[in-house]
């Protein structure tokens, strides 16, 4: 990525918003994830024209719309193999996906386990309201067991995918998660992101006031969030709550939550966040970690350097190129077996 | 090499070699076709074979063919029926009873007729000539197996190994038959097996074996000379119809200057084309082989914004799984190729058979108003032509296109005059050029009503598409009625204008008269055989094929006017014919029809017109 120094055109948020009325429901957390958004990209340093957003279906989808950036709109569920197509083809750009649960994990499911696979360098931003929002209110793969919806009146009966877990079995390397209020956190991930060279994936927790409000407010809400979240920073202990007096452990193969100071644990016993180990064992059981049980973990849950798809295949390309002995296609229709016909 | 007693002159013949699938049939065939057309003659292959890799041996449904046309004149078709068969076991012999001229040549390797092998064909007898009353034919019954396993008794190699090349015995048998050099095929050896130099030696000595044995055993006289073909000078190669359409992206991706990008899903008869694109790294085509063909055709789409040739290969039940993602590409008028190479179908159908029955679903196969160029090929090497022209319109017209072949011409080879580059057409992209004041994505040149192309990474002219109704100029999102149905308009009549580009549909035969024979994509050759011989045969009869399907060629009435009857041959149940009156009504058309997984014969079709004729 071919950086831009040239003050002149340094950017702000508001060169980030195109003229189009921007058309989510009032409180929506769409809202503040874009704002996060539209703030982190002036930081990156990349001209906006390198810029591509592109999405499926969905409420969330609707995002490209409202970036002054090039944009596409795709077909539910696809957003995926899209942005591999415009990454690949062109590696010189920085490549966002923007999408739904819904579109992410269910109709683009395979898409998003083999692009994740291939690491391909694309930043993907999953809106999770654990819902259908655009469809007005059916339950989606994320839907917790026994959500009453639209479309279970009586409960689901699935259990829900969780975004970490799925992409960390799919051998992800990059993997995050947010609230989409939590401003100040959500722009550091998505410059972390864009950083990391290979399939980003970003969960964002979000809230949709329309069909399932409060989804989240559980480890969202104001009151509670410093008890029922552990915001994972590498290299710093995984110490949380109010007063920081609570922490993780590894106790056997699992995870456990202690008080500091009780029952003989000290700081000195609380894990230490590395998220570049190549194992993921810890990083899966982190991302896994539920309310009440354990707090939600959010930050950079994984981070871990690998070659990217489409840099493997310029190199490839490059050296069958230097070994080839065609300089044309007149070169090439002329190879093998051949006669004239006089 | 020797002297042959009782040599026939022959204009043409045709062979088929049979066997089980991995008797390596197709290899036969290939070397000997080769060396066919080194020697000259004009030709033209056709590859037959089950789709189970390794059906259970013996049995009918594992018979693999390969026919191979061969002439003095020119050669449009693999041949209806097969003057030599060779056929490796009895159920390669039952499977093709049908397919050899009454009196034809069968070599058999006589070690495979035993009882068991009788039985796994389903013969009834333990003589397969008698129960078939195949006495009227020239039957050789050679020790193929035995022969070849004396000549490698003492070469150190396994016994499989040894069995393996007993396709090469049979071989050279028909080598000699034919008065054909053994010389290319043994360069072949040299090259396939290079680190090998046992097993080059093994299958010279094989090969010659065959075509020692078969000079000895007088039994294969007489014999047949097909003389060079009187065919047009220049540097030849033998190509198929799946390679040839490779090689046709990568010259448009060289006269664009556009990278080539193919993202696509493996399925018979089409994974030819990435395999051959995958391999030509060397021209920086990148392939991407998708976890499906939804990704397949997305994969493009998004590397056409990118502002790559983008172009996605498959068959039908692929094209089916592409027709939301083709409609995106209608919508955000990204120039983009969908090649299908059609099968039997429905569903899963015939895998490795031809047939043309994915017309309509090429032309209307997706939701809403949702119109695409439609062309189709109609040889193995206008595969390249093709491939070509669909990319050269989908980049000039920011259109999707659709390129029609088939698994026979997608796997059918033939000799190719290689063409010049210099020959063939710059493509000029609409690209919107730097600098260019208040620029809007969906505005239009108004002859082509393409609108122009601005990639990601030019500054001033970030903008986004996608699949919503789009605002006729700004290309924002528009539910306004009078732009959808303007938009609906505009689209349509973009995919018209391509006839501009279009040339006109000629006429070979009588320019006027009784009949006019129609096809359309891969039955050209066996039409345009049968023309010649209701020609020669004094009859009124004209042929129009076509190639571009959507637009129709502009002249397309008038030709069609110059005749009393048409009649459109399909291998469907007359998918193009509906088209066609719907596109023309005012013409009286009748339909030819066949729907067996098969390519036409020349007879079927010369006697049908016949009939119309008396009638
Ligand atoms: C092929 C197809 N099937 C179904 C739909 C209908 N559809 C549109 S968005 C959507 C689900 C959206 O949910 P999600 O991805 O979670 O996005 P959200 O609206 O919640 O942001 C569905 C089912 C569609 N547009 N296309
Ligand atoms: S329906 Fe829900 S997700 Fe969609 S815009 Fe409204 S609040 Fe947001
Ligand atoms: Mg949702």
């Amino acid at each position: 990525m071919a950086n831009n120094n040239d003050q002149s055109t340094k950017l702000t948020a508001k060169d980030f918003k195109s003229d189009q009325e921007v058309r989510w429901c009032p409180g929506c957390g769409d809202h503040a994830i874009m704002n996060a958004i539209q703030r982190a990209l002036p930081q990156m340093n990349i001209p906006r024209e390198k810029f591509a957003f592109i999405s499926g279906i969905g409420c969330s989808s609707r995002f490209p719309y409202y970036m002054n950036t090039y944009g596409f709109h795709g077909i539910h569920g696809r957003a995926s193999a899209i942005a591999s197509g415009t990454k690949s083809a062109n590696p010189d750009l920085s490549v966002w996906q923007i999408t739904g649960d819904g579109d992410s994990m269910a109709i683009g499911g395979n898409h998003l386990i083999h692009t994740v696979r291939r690491n391909v360098d694309l930043n993907i931003v999953i809106f999770n309201n654990e819902i259908y929002g655009l469809t007005k209110g059916q339950y989606s793969p994320t839907s917790k067991y026994g959500a009453v919806t639209k479309t279970s009146p009586y409960g689901t009966i699935e259990n829900p995918f969780h975004p970490g877990e799925l992409v960390i079995g799919a051998q992800g390397k990059f993997f995050a998660r947010s609230v989409d209020l939590n401003m100040k956190l959500n722009q550091e991930i998505f410059l972390e992101a864009q950083k990391h060279k290979g399939t980003s994936v970003v969960e964002i927790l979000q809230n949709c006031v329309i069909y399932n409000d409060k989804a989240h407010a559980v480890i969202a809400d104001k009151k509670h969030r410093e008890d029922r979240q552990l915001v994972l920073r590498h290299g710093e202990p995984m110490i949380f709550g109010k007063n920081r007096d609570k922490g993780i452990v590894l106790e056997g193969l699992r995870l456990k939550v202690v008080e500091i100071g009780k029952d003989g644990y000290t700081e000195d016993d609380i894990l230490v966040h590395d998220a570049k180990t190549k194992d993921p064992g810890i990083h899966l059981m982190l991302a896994n970690m539920q309310y009440p049980e354990f707090p939600v973990a959010v930050g950079i849950i994984r981070s871990v350097e690998a070659d990217t798809y489409e840099h493997k295949l310029e190199e490839q390309i490059d050296q069958v190129r230097e070994q080839s002995e065609y300089q044309s296609v007149d070169d090439l229709l002329q190879s093998g077996n051949t006669w004239e016909v006089k | 090499m020797s002297k042959k007693t009782d040599v026939i002159e022959r204009e043409e013949v045709v062979v088929r070699f049979a066997g089980d699938s991995g008797d390596g049939m197709q290899l036969t065939g290939t070397l000997f076709s080769d060396t066919s057309a080194f020697i000259g003659n004009d030709l033209s292959t056709f590859p037959d074979y089950p789709s189970e890799i390794r059906a259970p041996q013996g049995t009918i449904g594992g018979v693999s063919g390969f026919q191979v046309h061969f002439g003095h004149k020119q050669v449009n078709t693999p041949g209806d029926y097969a003057d030599v068969l060779v056929a490796m076991n009895p159920a390669a012999l039952k499977a093709n009873l049908k397919l050899i001229k009454s009196g034809g040549t069968i070599i058999v390797d006589q070690d495979s007729f035993t009882e068991k092998n009788f039985r796994k064909a389903g013969y009834q007898t333990d003589d397969p000539i008698k129960e078939d009353q195949l006495e009227g034919y020239n039957i050789i019954k050679a020790p193929i197996s035995t022969l070849t396993k004396e000549t490698l008794k003492d070469e150190g190699l396994d016994p499989k190994s040894i069995l393996r090349s007993k396709n090469m015995f049979a071989l050279g048998m028909v080598y000699w038959l034919f008065d054909r050099p053994l010389k290319y095929t043994e360069q072949f050896f040299e090259r396939k097996f290079k680190k090998k130099p046992k097993v080059i030696d093994a299958n010279k000595k094989v090969l010659e074996a065959g075509y020692n044995y078969a000079e000895t055993v007088e039994l294969l006289t007489p014999t047949y000379r097909v003389s060079p073909a009187p065919i047009e000078k220049g540097i030849y190669r033998n190509i198929d119809g799946n390679k040839a359409t490779a090689w046709g992206f990568i010259a448009a991706s060289e006269k664009s200057g556009l990278q080539l990008f193919c993202g696509s899903y493996p399925i018979t008869p089409a994974s030819e084309i990435l395999q051959e694109l995958s391999t030509r790294r060397d021209f920086g085509v990148k392939t991407f082989q998708a976890e499906d063909e939804i990704a397949g055709i997305c994969t493009a789409i998004g590397a056409s914004f990118a502002g790559s040739l983008g172009v996605t290969t498959t068959s039908g039940p692929g094209l089916a799984l592409k027709s939301e993602a083709l409609g995106l590409a209608v919508m955000a008028e990204l120039p983009l190729v969908v090649v299908d190479v059609q099968r039997g179908g429905p569903s899963t159908g015939l895998p490795t058979k031809p047939e043309q029955s994915d017309l309509l679903q090429a032309l209307y196969g997706r939701n809403g108003e949702s119109p695409v160029v439609v062309i189709a090929a109609s040889t193995p090497s206008n595969c390249f032509y093709y491939a070509f022209t669909a990319a050269k319109i989908a980049l000039e017209h920011m259109v999707p296109v659709v390129l029609m072949t088939d698994g026979f011409l997608a796997n059918g080879s033939e000799p190719w005059r290689i063409p010049k580059m210099a020959d063939y057409p710059d493509i000029h992209p609409p690209f919107v050029p730097q600098g260019e004041k208040d620029w809007m994505p969906y505005a239009r040149d108004p002859e082509k009503l393409s609108r122009t192309w601005a990639v990601p990474g030019q500054p001033g002219y970030e903008h986004r598409i996608g699949g919503l109704e789009k605002d006729e100029l700004k290309g924002s999102v528009s539910h306004d009625p009078q732009n959808h149905e303007r938009m609906v308009y505009l689209r349509e009549e973009k995919v018209n204008r391509v006839v501009q580009d279009v040339p006109d549909l000629k006429v070979e035969g009588e320019p006027s008269g009784e009949i006019l024979l129609v096809g359309w994509g891969g039955t050209y050759g066996h039409l345009r055989t049968a023309l010649d011989e209701l020609q020669k045969e004094g009859h009124s009869v004209g042929l129009a094929h076509f190639n571009y399907i959507r637009p129709l060629p502009a002249n397309t009435h008038q030709v069609l006017n110059q005749f009393n009857r048409i009649v459109v041959c399909e291998l469907n149940r007359g998918q193009f014919i509906d088209y066609l009156a719907m596109q023309h009504p005012h013409h009286t058309y009748l339909k030819y029809n066949k729907v067996q997984g098969q390519p036409f014969t020349t007879v079927e079709i010369t006697e049908h017109v016949k009939k119309l004729l008396e009638a």
